[in-house]
């Protein structure tokens, strides 16, 4: 009977409007309309969903719940394991993994798991509802280096057992890519990111803002001065990627780290804000991830004409299908099998083109993905006020250089295993900071797992 | 959290603040910088830090009202608050790795454009402290516009004032100045220069004349301070670095300064070189 349901649709803003205005895209389910989409779940035995999620989240278990109406008991399953469901609920790349694994998928839609995780979350709290069940103190202190996804959740289960714990960010306000890098119109800052960290700060994790870890203080002082037992870093990814080629230090050509810090950080895309933001009347954004898409719907918003450049086709393109699919909606051109090859500007020194080249897919490379090769003599040049760099970012050498004896991988991140635990006894890493630019869902993740590896290290520790 | 403990007027534009900071001044090193914001709207801007002293748990900024975010800066009052101070940020200079023996030979001049005086202070304090020879250079644009005289006359050897209209000391660029010692003899071994863009450009150019090893402190656009935006990408020797991460402090004869002023003025918000007409390069 359940596979006759279709999937329920989501309401979302109307691609036209949406396109001017900075307020979230998808507008959630309704109660009812949850309802309907969770009897879509077939409760299977062996749950493929919950496997394949990187916190292993009891889905068929909450799912059960939202369809039977008792939503406070779903979201209090959600919260044994998640500590973000309303950002993850939005965030995360559904497509690849809980919902990509659901049987329901094999011969139609898969079940909307990420939209009912995110009415789950939205509903406990518009509705007040509060897990904040956590061990007495237990007398030993962690420090947090970080309050980005992996920060928090790697904080959040840590006070859960009684620990003591420190967020140290470097940034003024808390939530790392939450906050300065996903947009409001994909993840609402005041409403969503605040309230989950507000969740974090009622379970007793104290956030100190401006420390700049490895400068203001080191891991060092950390243990020393400060009389942490352990220290998990969960710093991010550092600096901007660019490509390397001519004219890339034109006025007018940014990383969309600095373009998203401009406008999610700063607010730069309010009017009155003291923080400037250029938009100029066309807008590139080279690169394909979830960034990209974040940049190019950011600068849509802002008033221009946008064109995404990658160098590969659609089918390769990292970002998310919903964002791909949000952006074409909304008027985002696509320049696909497109690889810049030089930024050209005018006498004053600010952008006028972008010169690029048609590209043809080769052989697989080690990664499996067909590799583009230029096609001789294609270049041509694309019209533009603005370019922004989405290509990635590089670790931040700033706390390996500044921690004696923390390993560092070839690429500059930080050396750690499974659980986090790297080089240094008692500090443990994990997310972008050690695997390079990934997801939120994988930063918790690895920030769970250091969180019970320190506390095996703690308990075992005299 | 970040109270202004002493605000002192130095010019009807510049103003020194003290504030407190406890963690960050005991980090502190020359060269370094630091980020505030006035209050809880405020924009993000680069400072650098003129003193610190860590007992105290302060450290001491200038700030120079030109721009909307400076004078707000500028307003706040003693017994007040900033909202945020972010820091020490950047690397420290390079020659505080010296050991003293090998300080003590070393012959320093310093050459400070404007607000430019202020990160001058902690260095040529703390060279001169370790036995240095260090000379100071300071440009303005009149008497009224000098800053930090005294205190930088108590840490330095030599204390040379120009003034482009001749109403304090010396008459004329800190370029001609330096280029005079320099022919007299002065004998530097190592030359810092920190202003305005254009200043630091032209003393580059006065430096090699006599093949005299510079460093000098880029103020460049920022968001973050910290590495993740890149809006203050440099051209070093040919290769992109981050001033905020890998400076702010460069071998000047490797700059691409041209470059560097024209991303400065990408939004126009230049902050410090705004309301001060250098004459530096134009008039010869």
């Amino acid at each position: 009977m359940a596979a006759r349901i279709p999937r329920v649709p989501v309401r979302e803003q109307d691609p036209e409007i949406r396109a001017k205005n900075f307020k979230e895209v998808c507008l959630g389910y309704s109660d009812e309309e949850a309802l309907l989409e969770a009897k879509r779940c077939l409760n299977c035995k062996k749950p493929a969903c919950m496997t394949a999620c990187p916190v292993s989240v009891k889905i068929p278990f909450f799912i059960a719940q939202v369809a039977a109406g008792n939503f406070a008991e779903a979201a209090k399953i959600i919260a044994i394991d998640s500590s973000l469901p309303a950002i993850c609920g939005r965030v995360c790349p559904q497509e690849c993994q809980c919902e990509g694994s659901c049987v329901m998928g094999v011969k139609g839609e898969p079940v909307a798991i990420g939209k009912l995780e995110r009415f789950v979350a939205d509903w406990s709290r518009e509705n007040n509802v509060k897990f904040l069940e956590k061990k007495p103190f237990n007398g030993k202190k962690v420090a947090v280096v970080g309050s980005g996804p992996g920060g928090l959740a790697c904080a959040s289960d840590l006070a859960k057992l009684g620990y003591g714990v420190t967020i140290f960010e470097v940034l003024h306000k808390p939530g790392g890519v939450l906050t300065y890098g996903i947009p409001e119109f994909r993840l609402p800052k005041d409403t969503v990111v605040a309230a989950e960290i507000e969740n974090v700060k009622a379970l007793g994790v104290k956030i100190e803002t401006n420390v700049v870890v490895g400068r203001t203080i080191t891991i060092d002082d950390m243990f020393d001065k400060e009389g942490f037992d352990a220290v998990f870093i969960g710093s991010g990814a550092g600096l901007p990627k660019f490509m390397d080629i001519p004219g890339e230090n034109l006025n007018g050509v940014v990383s969309a780290n600095e373009f998203l810090t401009r406008s999610n950080l700063m607010k730069a895309y309010k009017e009155g804000s003291r923080t400037p933001i250029y938009v100029g009347n066309k807008v590139c954004v080279v690169g394909g991830g979830n960034v990209a898409m974040d940049a190019a719907r950011t600068a849509l918003r802002l008033g221009a004409e946008v064109t995404v450049v990658y160098r590969r086709t659609e089918k390769e393109l990292p970002a998310r299908a919903e964002e791909v699919h949000h952006a074409k909606e909304e008027g985002i051109q696509f320049r696909l099998l497109t690889n810049p090859v030089e930024i050209v500007g005018n006498e004053k020194g600010w952008v006028t083109g972008i010169k690029c080249e048609q590209m043809e897919l080769g052989e697989p490379d080690a990664s499996g993905r067909r590799s583009p090769v230029a096609v001789p003599d294609s270049h041509f040049t694309i019209d533009t006020d603005v370019v922004i760099m989405a290509l990635g970012t590089s670790p931040n050498p700033l706390i390996a250089q500044t921690t004696p004896g923390l390993e560092r991988n070839r690429k500059g991140g930080i050396v750690a295993n499974e659980d986090g635990v790297t080089s240094r006894e008692g500090v443990f890493a994990g997310g972008d900071a050690v695997t390079g630019a990934a997801t939120v869902i994988l930063a918790m993740g690895a920030g769970k797992r250091a969180a019970a590896a320190i506390d095996e290290y703690l308990k075992n520790k005299k | 959290m970040y109270r202004i403990v002493r605000k002192e007027t130095l010019t009807p534009i510049i103003t020194l603040m003290e504030v407190e900071a406890p963690r960050l001044a005991c980090a502190a090193q020359p060269g370094q910088f630091l980020i505030v914001r006035a209050d809880e709207e405020g924009e993000r801007i680069p400072l650098t830090i003129c003193d610190y002293n860590r007992e105290k748990g302060t450290v001491t900024i200038v700030t120079q009202a030109v721009g909307a975010s400076s004078k707000e800066i500028c307003a706040l009052e003693e017994g007040g608050s900033f909202a945020d101070v972010a820091g020490p940020l950047g690397q420290p200079s390079e020659f505080i790795s010296l050991p003293d023996e090998e300080l003590k030979t070393m012959s320093f001049v310093f050459i400070a454009g404007g607000l430019g005086t202020a990160p001058v202070y902690p260095q040529a304090k703390y060279f001169h402290e370790r036995g240095a020879k260090v000379d100071v250079i300071i440009g303005a644009k009149n008497a009224d516009m000098l800053i930090l005289e005294e205190e930088m006359a108590k840490v330095c050897d030599n204390l040379h004032i120009c003034t482009d209209d001749g109403s304090k000391g010396y008459k004329g660029l800190v370029t001609a100045k330096l280029e005079e010692l320099m022919a007299a003899g002065a004998g530097y071994t190592q030359a810092v220069a920190i202003g305005p863009m254009i200043m630091m450009k032209f003393v580059t150019m006065s430096a090699k004349k006599f093949n005299l090893p510079l460093v000098v402190s880029l103020n460049t656009l920022m968001v973050d301070g910290t590495g993740m935006c890149g809006a203050c990408r440099v051209t070093v020797a040919g290769k992109v670095r981050f001033a905020c991460v890998e400076g702010p402090e460069f071998n000047a004869y490797d700059v691409d300064f041209d470059e560097a002023m024209r991303r400065q003025a990408m939004y126009r918000t230049i902050e410090v070189e705004a309301d001060h007409k250098c004459k530096i390069g134009r008039g010869k």
